[in-house]
């Protein structure tokens, strides 16, 4: 079960940038076409053209998923028409074995008057199921939908998760060789989104799948194969896909986020140390898993603050708060403060795995027993961890480990 | 298991296999084509309450008009073999169905456009759907126009059952024509508003409210016009005869089949090419 069903030799595709030059161009690539001579523009940029993919090969097997990501306009849904055999490629060869289903747009035919039943038909007409196929999978798609009581109601008056529900049930009736993803997956609740993913693990096991997508959590679960594009380059191709997903990331720039607060206190300075590293001589901080690190952070507290405490949050690059300091309270009291002071937080082992993370630092008040927020300054410092090994979650622990013979 | 390759050659250079490509999917395309079909005309009547009638509301208005024209002495139209208003009424019927069946193509895929840039499905099936409509319409259209013949009494008798056929060829026309234009009017949309200018004036030269003049330097375009032909056999088969067209409908039905097979060729060899300048 392992023949090569995608098989891409150097997929290259010029987009132009200016749409009257484009309609132009369209206009002469229509004669070309129809002369069938030899288009002795296809390897040349005309002038306001760009390579909108340029030079990608690729392999996939039975039973592998390759995914595409890059920033938005890095060329991935181009790549995915161009293999759908919608549009054409300028340069290079691809061979597609099999029966070939793109899930590029759910819901394709629906027409909004008509009821969810008859769009059901004329969503399956388009993706090529005939009518008695469509006949004896109706329940099932129906069921698969979860809206059995709206089946009879015109699809305007659907949300559009719902319409989503409607269009992933009727495709994921097919039984492709290869099944091309876009992106489709992100409406829909949590409920239905875990249902799809099943769907495509049971789908998976026949077929070579692409996947394009911005999750990071939904491509490192499913792929085997990982190509990040950039500006229509492939600028990582691996299985290694943790690592494409950091390189990924690398190319968003590190902001730092909002700060929201009463100016009852504020942060002067924060900085980070491990070992001989200081954050404050070096762009970025890099340190190993399993090493050291300080922080350090200096709060100015403009007004007399009752028992404020400090928290610090750690995001990922996904904007998941993945871990929190809550021991502030146990360790430092702070009663009717005013002033500067310098506080450090040392942890004695970094259990993150590769990747970036940033570190929110927040302070509350407690005045007369409730609660208040003074200040919250959300991903103000940014470190890196790098590890010989590579694990998508956020923590990576390293227990010891022990064997015992029960003989 | 089936192996598609896509390169960036054009499929011209390989006929043969573009031509039996192209019948392929023509056969593979009639059940979307139906589906689609159906889902047009259900929602076209579902959101409205006259319905069908309205098929019949626009050719009538026309004909009143011609007809308070015609009376009130605006303009005078020498005398028809027919009564006046049944000859406008059949000739704006019969006219509205070529200017469906010229515009459709263009208009059913620039509807389709969404799904086209999307889901790779035969480009044929667009098409076939478009003439399923206008069969479905113009079937409508033709039965009122046997009825107003027959009980106003100028029924061509047997030759009624031919009626259906020289409609037939005249949609086949008008598809011809508009496909033809496809491809350039889905790039530029000058096309589309270029069509409905000009054909208003080509039906002031067709037989549709005026009779073919008997003499004079206006009757050279009415018998240029390869229309024309189409119309007279499509009115002699419903009201009995009005000339020698028959050579001229041969003619333009066999020219019509073969413009119809290369426009089919270029809309399919070109579609690739027009969706990615219509999603770039």
């Amino acid at each position: 079960m392992s023949e090569t069903l995608i098989k891409a030799e150097n997929i290259s595709k010029k987009f132009c940038l200016d749409l009257k030059t484009s309609l132009w161009y369209g206009l002469k690539d229509i004669g070309s076409e129809m002369i069938g001579k030899k288009n002795q523009f296809h390897d040349v940029l005309r002038e306001k053209e760009f390579w909108a993919v340029k030079d990608i090969s690729f392999e996939v097997k039975r039973g592998e998923c390759l995914g595409l990501i890059g920033r938005n306009g890095a060329g991935k849904s181009t790549l995915l028409k161009i293999l759908n055999g919608i549009i054409k490629p300028d340069e290079g060869r691809i061979e597609m074995h099999g029966r070939v289903g793109a899930l590029i747009e759910l819901g394709a035919g629906f027409n909004p008057i008509l009821t969810g039943r008859e769009n059901i038909f004329n969503n399956a007409a388009v993706l090529g199921f005939t009518k008695e196929e469509t006949q004896q999978k109706l329940q099932s798609i129906i069921d698969f939908s979860e809206i059995t009581d709206f089946i009879d109601t015109p699809v305007q008056n659907y949300s559009s998760g719902m319409k989503v529900r409607l269009g992933f049930a009727v495709a994921a009736q097919m039984e492709p060789d290869i099944l091309l993803i876009d992106e489709v997956l992100a409406v829909g609740d949590m409920g239905f989104v875990l249902k799809c993913f099943n769907k495509m693990d049971q789908l998976l096991n026949n077929t070579a799948l692409i996947f394009v997508s911005h999750s990071m959590p939904q491509v490192s679960r499913i792929c085997t194969e990982l190509i990040v594009l950039g500006k229509g380059e492939a600028i990582y191709q691996s299985n290694e896909v943790s690592k494409g997903i950091s390189i990924y990331y690398e190319k968003f720039p590190q902001l730092a986020g909002n700060v929201t607060g009463t100016g009852q206190a504020e942060i002067k300075s924060i900085y980070l140390t491990s070992g001989e590293k200081d954050s404050r001589n070096l762009t970025s901080l890099e340190i190993e898993h399993g090493d050291e690190l300080t922080v350090h952070l200096n709060i100015k507290f403009n007004e007399e603050l009752q028992s404020p405490s400090v928290g610090l949050m750690f995001y990922d690059k996904e904007q998941r708060n993945f871990g929190e300091v809550f021991n502030f309270k146990d360790e430092i009291v702070l009663d009717k403060v005013k002033g500067s002071y310098s506080f450090t937080a040392h942890f004695k082992e970094i259990q993150m795995g590769q990747g970036v993370f940033s570190i929110t630092v927040g302070l509350t008040d407690f005045t007369g027993g409730t609660r208040k927020s003074i200040f919250r300054m959300q991903s103000v410092i940014y470190f890196r961890v790098t590890s010989a090994k590579h694990g998508w979650a956020p923590m990576q622990f390293t227990p010891e480990w022990k064997i015992e013979n029960e003989q | 298991m089936k192996i598609t390759i896509y390169t960036p050659e054009s499929s011209v250079r390989s006929p043969r296999k573009l031509i039996k490509d192209m019948f392929t999917d023509l056969s593979h395309s009639h059940e979307l084509a139906w589906r689609l079909s159906v889902r047009d005309i259900n929602a076209q009547y579902r959101q409205s309450k006259l319905g069908i009638l309205w098929a019949f509301i626009m050719p009538l208005a026309t004909t009143v008009t011609w007809i308070f024209l015609n009376m009130s002495g605006i303009i005078s139209v020498k005398s028809t073999d027919i009564p006046y208003p049944l000859y406008v009424f059949s000739g704006t019927l019969i006219w509205s169905i070529f200017m469906d069946s010229l515009l459709a193509p263009l208009n059913q895929t620039n509807a389709a456009k969404s799904m086209l840039s999307k889901i790779n499905f035969p480009r044929e099936a667009i098409i076939l759907s478009a003439f399923y409509q206008l069969l479905f319409n113009s079937g409508i259209k033709m039965l009122m126009l046997v009825i107003a013949v027959i009980i106003m009494g100028f029924s061509a008798g047997w030759m009624l059952l031919l009626f259906p056929f020289a409609l037939l060829i005249l949609i086949l026309t008008g598809i011809s024509i508009g496909l033809f234009l496809t491809p350039i009017g889905m790039l530029y949309n000058d096309i589309g508003r270029a069509i409905s200018l000009g054909m208003q004036f080509v039906m002031y030269v067709s037989p549709v409210v005026f009779p073919i003049p008997i003499s004079g330097w206006v009757r050279i375009p009415f018998m240029y016009n390869p229309i024309t032909p189409l119309i007279m056999i499509a009115r002699q088969c419903l009201t009995g005869y009005s000339g020698n067209f028959l050579p001229g409908f041969v003619i333009v039905s066999f020219s019509m089949l073969i413009v119809l097979f290369f426009s089919w060729m270029i809309y399919r060899i070109t579609m690739p090419v027009i969706i990615e300048r219509m999603s770039a």
